[in-house]
């Protein structure tokens, strides 16, 4: 019981990461109907922006504390926010009327640029690099269960995400843009919605989750590198298809169930080899019975 | 205060419009009846900027907007109420009439005229929650007329409203057209199939033939004239 309830926390831990990636994934989707396959390039540029601006913020705030950590995630999510927008608007959007096709191999070719510059000696080097401890380092043992402080800012943070992203995609003025061209981007326009600021939006959103997935990433692991979002990233958009695409408690959901998932079968003797075979498992178990996803409503037109 | 001179519209190598030329004065509901396929649609789409017209002028109060596009066109004061409706079936009804008011500040404002909204389709209050979705087609349409009267236009395209709805809520619908236009003023220009019914509650129509204007008058002389009758009113 107590292995079974420790793997689930660590589960659940590495399942929120996958979660926050997904969002982008998935949000990204629901407007413009491509996968952007550079998305897991944005989570490991949100990690090294979290290794080059901790030293940063440890000259005003003192070293391996919370407020020191969570400027850090600020800073890392506002770049890659940025970068997000920017990829959008030099990569994709020459292509808005161009079949989605081209636009898919560019989102590849674009992910194979950042992985492969990045991985340059002036850039970061292709050499995984040590994480510094953003906060207090802590365990807490509850019975014999073993609880980080790392686990816990994993939690709160996703948590915390998830309520503000469902408050702007609900309740304000641009998540309701959103989802109308998310419907119906023709119709969006109609009402006066500058569908280029949403797709702006969207990406900034997305790329801004996944710089905080790829923070809490390199505070669990400790070791970053330049092609750590490529199998993250593909895991995630898994989670994404997985939940249903274009579905945002879906990708969510998707997450933490491949987190868990995965996290169990890391632990089972035999299996453990398996362990990053299982979100792919999961892929082409729910791809021939639920080809829509988990959380997919069917749409129905009505006359 | 809207004038079309020689519009040409091409999706890809298939020319649409011919050079469509027309005018709407202001307080009108204006016409425009023909086949499927006739150019109707097309000749919206490029007023409110979701198609690019390859020539021509469109003025809009004097003002060239040909070719902007279709979020500033709104702005401008023209609202298009799309073929199909077009509602955003994902959002409550609330969501979508606040949208038609997505570039307006004003809370008051957009308050009032959606009670004004509300007087004119009481249906859509009772279903304020409802995601348009589960809207029957006839209440869908109040929800795409009501939408796009939040945006306060000064001009408003409506495009096949009568299509694919019950016949008892088309003739509410078309009595709702004519009240809009008369109580508040609004100038309409209406794209319908169905030619008996648009003749009757317009001014002014153009019949429109392979991207062409073939016929224009008083709508009262196109329901008289024979070649109209046999061709759109059914003899």
């Amino acid at each position: 019981m107590t292995e079974f309830l420790q793997q689930l926390i660590n589960g659940l831990a590495l399942g929120a990461i996958y979660a926050l990636i997904a969002l982008g994934y998935t949000m990204v989707y629901g407007i413009l109907r491509f996968i952007n396959f550079a998305h897991g390039d944005v989570f490991m540029l949100g990690a090294f922006a979290g290794l080059f601006f901790t030293p940063v913020v440890e000259r005003v705030f003192p070293p391996q504390s919370y407020s020191g950590g969570l400027v850090v995630l600020l800073l890392a999510m506002a770049v890659c926010a940025g970068l997000g927008i920017l990829i959008e608007m030099l990569a994709y959007r020459p292509l808005r009327n161009r079949p989605k096709l081209t636009v898919l191999i560019t989102a590849i070719g674009v992910s194979l640029f950042i992985e492969y510059t990045c991985q340059h000696r002036l850039v970061f080097g292709a050499a995984p690099r040590k994480f510094p401890d953003l906060i207090p380092v802590k365990t807490w043992n509850v019975d014999l269960l073993v609880i980080s402080s790392t686990q816990v800012i994993v939690f709160v943070t996703t948590l915390l995400l998830l309520v503000i992203l469902r408050f702007i995609v609900q309740k304000t003025r641009m998540g309701t843009a959103m989802r109308a061209v998310s419907f119906n981007e023709q119709a969006a326009a109609l009402m006066g919605v500058n569908i280029n600021s949403i797709i702006s939006f969207t990406f900034g959103l997305g790329s801004a989750l996944a710089a905080a997935g790829g923070i809490l990433f390199a505070m669990s692991y400790a070791s970053i590198d330049p092609l750590m979002g490529v199998q993250t990233g593909l895991k995630a958009f898994v989670a994404a298809v997985v939940g249903g695409i274009g579905n945002l408690p879906g990708a969510a959901l998707g997450g933490l169930l491949i987190g868990v998932i995965e996290t169990f079968a890391g632990g089972i003797p035999g299996l453990s080899n398996y362990r990053d075979g299982i979100a792919f498992t999961i892929l082409i178990a729910v791809l021939i019975f639920r080809p829509t996803g988990l959380l997919s409503k069917p749409q129905v037109e009505k006359v | 205060m809207l004038e079309l001179e020689n519009l040409e519209v091409s999706y890809g190598a298939i020319q649409a419009l011919h050079g469509i030329s027309l005018a709407v004065e202001p307080g009108r509901i204006v016409t425009l009846i023909g086949a499927n396929g006739a150019g109707k649609s097309t000749t919206l789409r490029a007023i409110s900027g979701l198609v690019k017209p390859r020539g021509g002028a469109i003025r809009f109060n004097g003002k060239n907007i040909a070719g902007l596009p279709a979020h500033q066109i709104v702005q401008l004061g023209l609202s298009h109420v799309p073929e199909g409706r077009m509602v955003f079936a994902n959002l409550t009804v609330q969501e979508n009439l606040l949208l038609g008011a997505y570039l307006r500040h004003d809370k008051a404002g957009i308050r009032r005229d959606m009670e004004q909204v509300f007087k004119i389709f009481p249906r859509l209050q009772e279903r304020l929650q409802q995601a348009a979705g589960t809207l029957s087609g006839g209440e869908q349409q109040m929800l795409a007329i009501g939408r796009a009267l939040m945006s306060q236009p000064r001009f408003l395209m409506m495009d096949e409203p009568s299509l694919g709805i019950a016949p008892l809520l088309v003739k509410t619908i078309f009595e709702k057209i004519v009240e809009i236009n008369r109580t508040r003023g609004l100038t309409i220009l209406l794209v319908e199939q169905n030619a008996n019914l648009a003749l009757e509650i317009s001014h002014y129509g153009y019949v429109l033939e392979t991207g062409k204007i073939i016929l224009q008058a008083d709508s009262a002389t196109l329901r008289a004239d024979p070649q109209v009758r046999s061709a759109y009113l059914g003899g």
